[in-house]
């Protein structure tokens, strides 16, 4: 049986289109406001990340930092961000959801609590960022037995023989980052650069799902549609950031964003 | 879990880099694991390469001042009337600490690999400083990151780091603090990866950097066994080396080479920062009970809420102000070879009016926690006991702090 996951992957090939991921951190700017948000946006997105805001986030660039800190400090705790993916799952329009976070947070909570909630609740898939292959492979293997998909990160400086033993041990997606950069930084490399990495990826195993993020903005989104799928997340905070500074609201702006983001790779 | 005899701590972890299986490790973002994987495999070969270690021991010898002094603190110790105190002067090293010896390997490290730039964190400026200093005599570019309070507290370091062509990049984010200064040099090596070495101040962050800093702290306590030898003529029964605990990178090298000796005739005892007397804030999570947790790359004691976010920390001495602690230590503590306690600002500050008054020696902050925890136990102490304390920074540093909070009494 395919993933849920797999299937938005589906979708958006059908449709000719790659897969449009968004990242927002959970709780930001609040916990009913970030809820509304992934509301609003499941009319585009074909996968939701969610981020767990973590206050010593070492592979986040200033806006996601941002986020974090806001949402952190209106109070998120783990438990309501378990209660902000089970309530937006319960949405007709609920998009498969991908949970993002440091290996600290899933070890104080412990790994098997951490997974079991997550099924609990809906979750579908979970990025580690600080929780690398081969050190990956026991919780890995524990997030395959409960029916959720854990995504490998490969980057620029991963090495040839490195990329084929992680594609080996991957699921049904991985995460390609696009430059040496934490979340955010300005797009350093050409569009056609990270298509050809991509491209040495897919080689690998074309049936693995590989999205691209890292600096991806409406201006160069476009550029790079020809892959699986495509990942927004610092534009979304800075755009929430900027809606709060002009006492607008966070769930239009973002929604709209989204909608034009989607617009840009069809 | 177990020490091993006959090998040196820090080679003592598992094939993922975990210490007593479950202190260190490798907690980092997937762009670093080539440049974490490259430096392990350059500092292996350097570490046995010839020419490296007399590139190593020249440096250390002509440009850092090996070895610092071993002195006996007559008049101090006669004050209190127990046990002998002792110090290891290591804050007679060229710029003022221990720091020193890690900034000059890291420096010969990143000169042996090709990179043109190298960029560190620092609490006390320390680091910063040394790092500084080394960049600036191998003709490396260099970046420091600096938490924006310890920039306002630590105004000589600073002062220094600039004349030494260094730029210092204020960290403005969370406590404002080393380690927020940590996290964010962290995300610059992320980035600049290709071009940039870094180098992490203390015995902290992934595997690679905690030994490659534990490598080269341990001169201090190389040349305190031939000191101790020469000066004893054999090693002596009782004794105790106390030192303060931050990152643990300066107690590591103090300890390093006694490791290995029973533990009722060498003792080894860290002291971290209790912060303000007052105060539910400190930067003590070995003493103080703080569960295991996964900061800046490694699994350590680290002080955080059940959800794992990082507590902030208080201590009046910004080099011990930080949530975490080395691997090594925690696998000392658990293996139950170090013992670790605190002292508290108020401690430290007494400890430096006793020791300055009697001694002729300013230590920095940070080493009077140690030199607090000497005070304390020498007087129950009988005269057979030897107690040494490695003085391991300056107190030039923190002319500031110590004006303003010693006037007041």
């Amino acid at each position: 049986m395919s993933s849920p996951i797999s299937l938005a992957f589906k979708k958006a090939n059908i449709n000719n289109r790659p897969a449009l991921l968004t990242y927002t951190v959970a709780g930001d700017n609040n916990k009913k406001k970030s809820l509304e948000i992934l509301k609003a946006i499941s009319n585009y997105v074909d996968i939701c990340e969610i981020g767990f805001p973590h206050n010593t986030p070492i592979a986040d660039g200033g806006q996601i930092q941002t986020s974090a800190y806001r949402a952190i400090k209106n109070g998120i705790k783990i438990s309501d961000v378990f209660d902000i993916v089970k309530k937006y799952k319960k949405d007709k329009n609920a998009k498969p959801v991908i949970l993002m976070g440091y290996y600290n947070m899933i070890f104080q909570y412990n790994e098997s609590k951490f997974l079991k909630k997550c099924r609990e609740v809906g979750v579908d898939g979970l990025i580690v960022v600080d929780l690398p292959w081969p050190e990956n492979k026991k919780f890995a293997s524990k997030c395959k037995k409960n029916l959720i998909n854990f995504i490998q990160l490969l980057s620029p400086t991963t090495s040839s023989v490195r990329l084929k033993k992680i594609i080996k041990d991957s699921h049904d997606m991985i995460y390609y980052i696009s430059m040496l950069s934490t979340t955010g930084g300005k797009l350093k490399v050409s569009p056609k650069q990270i298509l050809l990495n991509y491209k040495k990826i897919k080689k690998i195993n074309p049936r693995k799902k590989c999205v691209i993020g890292f600096g991806i903005t409406e201006k160069n989104i476009s550029k790079l549609k020809s892959s699986d799928g495509l990942v927004v997340g610092s534009q979304i905070s800075k755009e929430i950031s900027r809606s709060l500074n002009n006492r607008q609201n966070p769930v239009t702006n973002v929604s709209r964003l989204v909608k034009k983001l989607k617009n840009k790779i069809l | 879990m177990k020490l091993k005899k006959k090998i040196p701590l820090i080679d003592q972890h598992n094939k993922y880099g975990f210490w007593g299986g479950k202190f260190g490790g490798s907690y980092i973002p997937e762009t670093l694991k080539k440049p974490v994987d490259d430096l392990t495999k350059e500092f292996q070969r350097l570490r046995k390469n010839k020419s490296f270690l007399i590139k190593r021991d020249y440096y250390f010898k002509n440009y850092v001042g090996a070895p610092t002094r071993f002195l006996k603190l007559d008049k101090l110790s006669k004050h209190l009337g127990g046990a002998q105190i002792w110090a290891k002067v290591v804050s007679d090293a060229n710029g003022g600490a221990h720091k020193i010896y890690n900034a000059t390997v890291h420096a010969l490290i990143c000169k042996t690999m090709g990179k043109k730039y190298i960029v560190g964190d620092t609490g006390a400026g320390y680091a910063g400083k040394m790092l500084s200093m080394a960049a600036k005599k191998f003709g490396l570019k260099c970046k420091i990151f600096m938490g924006a309070k310890d920039i306002k507290r630590q105004k000589p370091n600073c002062d220094a780091m600039k004349k030494n062509g260094a730029e210092i990049i204020p960290v403005t984010t969370g406590s404002q603090t080393l380690v927020d200064a940590v996290s964010e040099c962290m995300r610059y090596w992320v980035s600049n990866c290709d071009t940039t070495h870094m180098c992490v101040g203390s015995t902290v962050g992934p595997n690679i950097f905690v030994k490659i800093c534990g490598w080269s702290t341990a001169q201090i306590s190389r040349e305190l066994k031939v000191q101790l030898l020469s000066e004893f003529k054999k090693i002596p029964k009782k004794i105790k080396l106390i030192n303060c605990v931050g990152g643990g990178s300066s107690a590591y090298g103090f300890w390093s080479e006694f490791i290995d000796f029973p533990k009722n005739q060498i003792e080894l005892i860290g002291v971290e920062a209790g912060g303000p007397k007052n105060s539910k804030l400190h930067a003590a999570p070995l003493s103080r009970g703080a569960k295991l947790g996964i900061l800046h790359g490694a699994a350590s004691y680290v002080c955080q809420n059940n959800e794992g976010q990082i507590n902030e920390t208080e201590s009046i001495s910004a080099g011990l102000d930080y949530p975490g602690v080395s691997p090594i230590h925690c696998f000392l503590k658990d293996v139950k070879r170090a013992k670790y306690t605190f002292a508290t600002d108020e401690d430290a500050l007494n400890a430096y009016k006793l020791v300055t008054e009697y001694e002729m020696l300013k230590p920095s902050l940070e080493p009077c926690h140690a030199f607090a925890e000497a005070i304390r136990i020498a007087p129950k102490l009988t005269k057979d006991n030897i107690i040494i304390v490695n003085s391991c920074g300056d107190a030039k540093k923190d002319r500031d702090i110590l004006k303003q909070r010693l006037a007041k009494k």
